[in-house]
């Protein structure tokens, strides 16, 4: 006869098995939609070529100048046309997609992790730590963000892709380390973390391995909004001249063609192309962000 | 009330002293100062003359002095020379402020014409066709990048359809203060602000729909419906009158996006703007511009929270914590 008491870690598979993870809902929730599935499909194809591109395209081949071969209208050898510098077009826009996309998740990760600890850190401890820290995140709420990251692109020097990265994620958690704190704030009232100061656990391990699972689905979801957001502002520092470095062409190098009227009306296929894809791609990373979004609040979802 | 009001003002102190000391400070690494401005490739003067009149105009003084020597300055407007362009940056700002302020003005202005009737139509009849849509639309508004989407409509409208001038800010041809000048300056107006406003709908119209939804249900709407005032009522004598107030204490706040956002329209649409002359200048390394154009713009994006804050405490008490 079997053991009508499971043990203790057989009922907590059993409690896991019926109480699906994060990432599962998430699933379900884009699985229900169509127009996400068809967003999260249409990006996994988009970035996969931008990825892959390589194994097809030479990348010698793409920074070669052939001044014999430039502004040339798309054709079978050059799908999207040439540029100044006869350039294959469609290969600059898939290099272009790819460090676009790798700079906009740096970006975010890092952002994400400075608003993190400085909202965990504000919201763990509350009180005088708390309103100091608030008053100052108030103070740079209200500076001219894009200005400061310009003037910070210029005057830096051995300027590179690193320090642009360094640059707008010291610009972009705000935002992240205020909804942090605010959930911090409520949780920290809880009966868990209590016991856990109780005991004696030391603070930091608290925030991160106690506080921080807890509030791990609204950093998410705020991630992935937040991505769509990062890749444009980067596209559009480099669209100004003050993003990527021009070692480094991204999808805003292509557009940045477009300030010459005479580009922008008869070469319309250095500029169109990239302007279109970043359109595409924001919209359905944003729309896949949405149903994450739904899918971390139980009164939202669908499915 | 007043208490509130004064609190917030000062509180606006530090943070002003605290912005002008930050870009003081970027001002001093920037590299160039008043003097290299002044006497830039002019051979007669020895590097020992500039160390003179570097002397003389205090650029080896401690920074503390030098700081409040600028700060006193630009109180009274004074933000020294442009070297570029060889007059007072408040002038070559001045030139210009009237022209970001009309962009901004009429940006906002549109804004609201448009949000607020959208809002108030997905919220009244939600989960309609209108509101699918008008949720639709504004999911675009909020996914598309500023830059791309006013660079689209650039190449729509001016460029393959040529309904509206490629650029600048007004036809040259065309003399000042006549009726055709205006005609000219709206023309121009228009497309930077039809861009700059169709996206920025954003946050307008999500607020309200979801505000009206939340209202529907509350008692003292069903106390109106109950008593028998008309739908229509309903709406503009109950519930409009609470969800429409915070809209008018965002306008504050709108400041600061359209401040970030000038600097883009102006670029794409050559603007003779504030956005443009600070482009301008950091590409020629012009820095007594940019930094009286950043200490401009965070001045106003203060203020415009200030704005905001002391509107919205006005509308709902229960923001005025203590």
């Amino acid at each position: 006869m079997k053991n009508p008491v499971l043990d203790e870690k057989q009922l907590i598979a059993q409690e896991k098995l019926n109480n699906p993870s994060f990432m599962r809902t998430i699933w379900r929730e884009i699985k229900h939609d169509k127009m996400a599935l068809g967003s999260l499909i249409l990006l996994i194809i988009i970035l996969s070529t931008a990825y892959l591109s390589p194994l097809f395209i030479d990348n010698a081949a793409l920074t070669r100048v052939n001044f014999l071969n430039t502004w040339k209208p798309p054709s079978a050898t050059n799908w999207l046309g040439t540029d100044d510098g006869g350039r294959d077009v469609f290969g600059q826009l898939m290099l272009g997609a790819r460090n676009s996309f790798t700079i906009g998740i740096a970006v975010t990760v890092l952002a994400g992790l400075i608003g993190l600890t400085y909202g965990l850190i504000s919201g763990f401890y509350g009180g005088a730590i708390d309103n100091v820290m608030m008053r100052i995140l108030e103070f740079l709420m209200v500076l001219p963000t894009l200005m400061f990251i310009i003037v910070f692109v210029t005057i830096v020097p051995n300027y590179n892709v690193f320090t642009f990265i360094l640059i707008m994620s010291a610009f972009y958690w705000f935002g992240k380390a205020r909804l942090i704190r605010s959930r911090a704030l409520q949780e920290r009232e809880l009966d868990y973390i209590n016991a856990s100061k109780t005991l004696g656990t030391p603070s930091w391990k608290i925030m991160f391995f106690e506080m921080f699972p807890n509030l791990s689905s609204l950093v998410i979801v705020n991630m992935t909004l937040s991505l769509a957001g990062n890749i444009g502002i980067e596209t559009g520092l480099t669209f100004l001249g003050f993003g990527l470095p021009a070692g480094t062409p991204s999808l805003g190098t292509l557009i940045s063609f477009a300030r010459n009227p005479d580009i922008v009306q008869n070469k319309w296929w250095v500029w169109l192309p990239a302007a279109l894809l970043i359109l595409v791609m924001m919209l359905c990373i944003n729309y896949v962000g949405q149903a994450v979004k739904r899918a971390s609040d139980a009164r939202q979802r669908l499915a | 009330m007043l208490k509130f009001i004064l609190r917030r003002t000062l509180l606006m102190i530090p943070q002003l002293i605290l912005l002008s000391l930050i870009i003081f400070m970027l001002a001093k690494a920037m590299p160039g100062d008043a003097v290299t401005g002044a006497f830039m490739g002019n051979p007669d003067a020895t590097p020992e003359q500039i160390e003179k009149i570097r002397e003389k105009f205090g650029l080896n003084d401690p920074w503390y002095q030098q700081y409040g020597r600028w700060i006193g300055k630009a109180v009274k407007g004074d933000f020294g020379q442009s070297y570029t362009h060889q007059q007072p940056v408040t002038t070559l700002i001045a030139g210009r402020v009237e022209n970001t302020v009309l962009l901004s003005l009429f940006t906002a202005i549109m804004i609201y014409l448009m949000a607020i009737p959208l809002g108030i139509i997905a919220g009244r009849w939600t989960d309609t066709w209108a509101d699918k849509m008008i949720v639709t639309y504004n999911y675009f508004a909020f996914a598309t990048p500023l830059f791309v989407f006013a660079l689209l409509m650039l190449f729509l409208f001016s460029f393959v359809l040529g309904w509206f001038p490629i650029g600048g800010t007004v036809d040259i041809r065309i003399e000042t203060g006549t009726w055709d000048y205006v005609v000219s300056r709206a023309k121009h107006l228009f497309l930077p602000v039809m861009s700059a406003a169709l996206i920025g709908t954003y946050a307008t119209i999500q607020y309200l729909r979801n505000d009206i939804i939340d209202q529907k249900i509350k008692d003292y709407v069903k106390t109106a419906r109950a008593k028998g005032v008309p739908e229509g009522k309903v709406y503009t004598r109950h519930i409009l009158r609470n969800s429409l107030l915070p809209i008018a204490a965002f306008l504050g706040y709108e400041i600061t996006g359209l401040i970030g956002g000038s600097i883009f329209i102006e670029s794409i649409f050559s603007y003779q703007g504030l956005g443009q002359l600070f482009l301008q200048s950091i590409n020629l390394r012009d820095f007594t511009v940019v930094t009286a154009l950043v200490m401009i713009f965070g001045t106003a994006t203060i203020v415009g929270t200030l704005l905001s804050d002391i509107i919205l405490s006005i509308v709902d008490p229960r923001i005025r914590i203590e």
